[in-house]
């Protein structure tokens, strides 16, 4: 029988996989498709949660997640295009123009 | 059988959410990614979430993605190089590892108790899901979903504004 514990298991491992992408990659949109994985195990964490004890919350919570990513997508890419036409790069070592 | 699914199903999340990082080619990364939110689905299907799993399926695997692949094909991004030097690699694997220790020491430690909330899978049998999510979005919680419509709007004008204008 599969419990709680494995949806919340597997989330944690998922959101590891997520923060090692995001520490170790340099490519701009890699690194946030890794930002949607671990948004993706807390998405889980949520959901396994609600069903384990019963109450529609952290459902509707999921659906504002949903909601966040879908406009931190947009925003985030309208960026990555704005810095590309720059740069001609989307390195994120090359992200150093605010740097003084 | 359950079981069986279940494992089946996280092994091929795990193993494409590795891939994610792993391949060298953006486009390869942007695919995998897809097969782990049709994972999740699944899981959210076997968690008797099935409007969680459609708005899954079409928001993130659908709407999210396309943008994503669009705006990769759009910068022309081929298979990049450079890599990571490898003491950054060793310290995001050490930083990784650690947060794993760290929340399955939390779920050893944890109690998950406090079941017997009025959500029950009789009640989504007989009552469905979309209208528990429905009843409870537009009672409960109706500011913020006018603040989320707020932030989509905000989001929109925003990613005109900054792809128009020549920062």
């Amino acid at each position: 029988m599969i419990s709680v514990h494995h949806y919340l298991l597997l989330s944690a491992i998922l959101f590891c996989i997520g923060i090692f992408g995001v520490l170790t990659r340099k490519n701009a949109i890699v690194i946030f498709m890794c930002i949607e994985v671990m948004l993706n195990s807390v998405n889980l964490t949520f959901i396994a949660l609600s069903r384990h004890v019963g109450n529609m919350d952290g459902q509707i919570f999921v659906f504002f997640v949903m909601t966040v990513a879908a406009a931190e997508a947009a925003v985030g890419l309208a960026l990555i295009i704005a810095f590309f036409k720059n740069k001609e790069s989307v390195d994120v070592d090359d992200f150093n123009m605010l740097k003084w | 059988m359950e079981a069986i699914l279940f494992y089946l199903t996280a092994l091929v999340a795990i193993v494409s959410a590795i891939f994610v990082i792993k391949c060298r080619n953006p486009i390869n990364s942007a695919l995998n990614l897809v097969s782990t939110f049709i994972c999740l689905a699944v899981l959210y299907i076997m968690l008797e979430c099935p409007f969680m799993a459609a708005i899954q399926i079409m928001v993130y695997a659908g709407a999210i993605m396309v943008l994503v692949i669009f705006v990769i094909m759009l910068l022309n991004l081929g298979s990049i190089g450079k890599s990571s030097n490898s003491r950054g690699m060793a310290a995001g694997g050490v930083l990784a590892a650690l947060m794993l220790l760290l929340t399955n020491a939390f779920l050893r430690r944890g109690d998950v108790s406090g079941t017997g909330g009025e959500v029950t899978s009789e009640l989504i049998k007989s009552y469905g899901h979309t209208e528990l999510i429905g009843k409870a979005m537009f009672t409960d919680f109706l500011l913020p979903f006018e603040i989320a419509s707020i932030l989509l709007l905000v989001a929109i004008v925003g990613a005109v504004i900054i792809s128009k204008r020549d920062v």
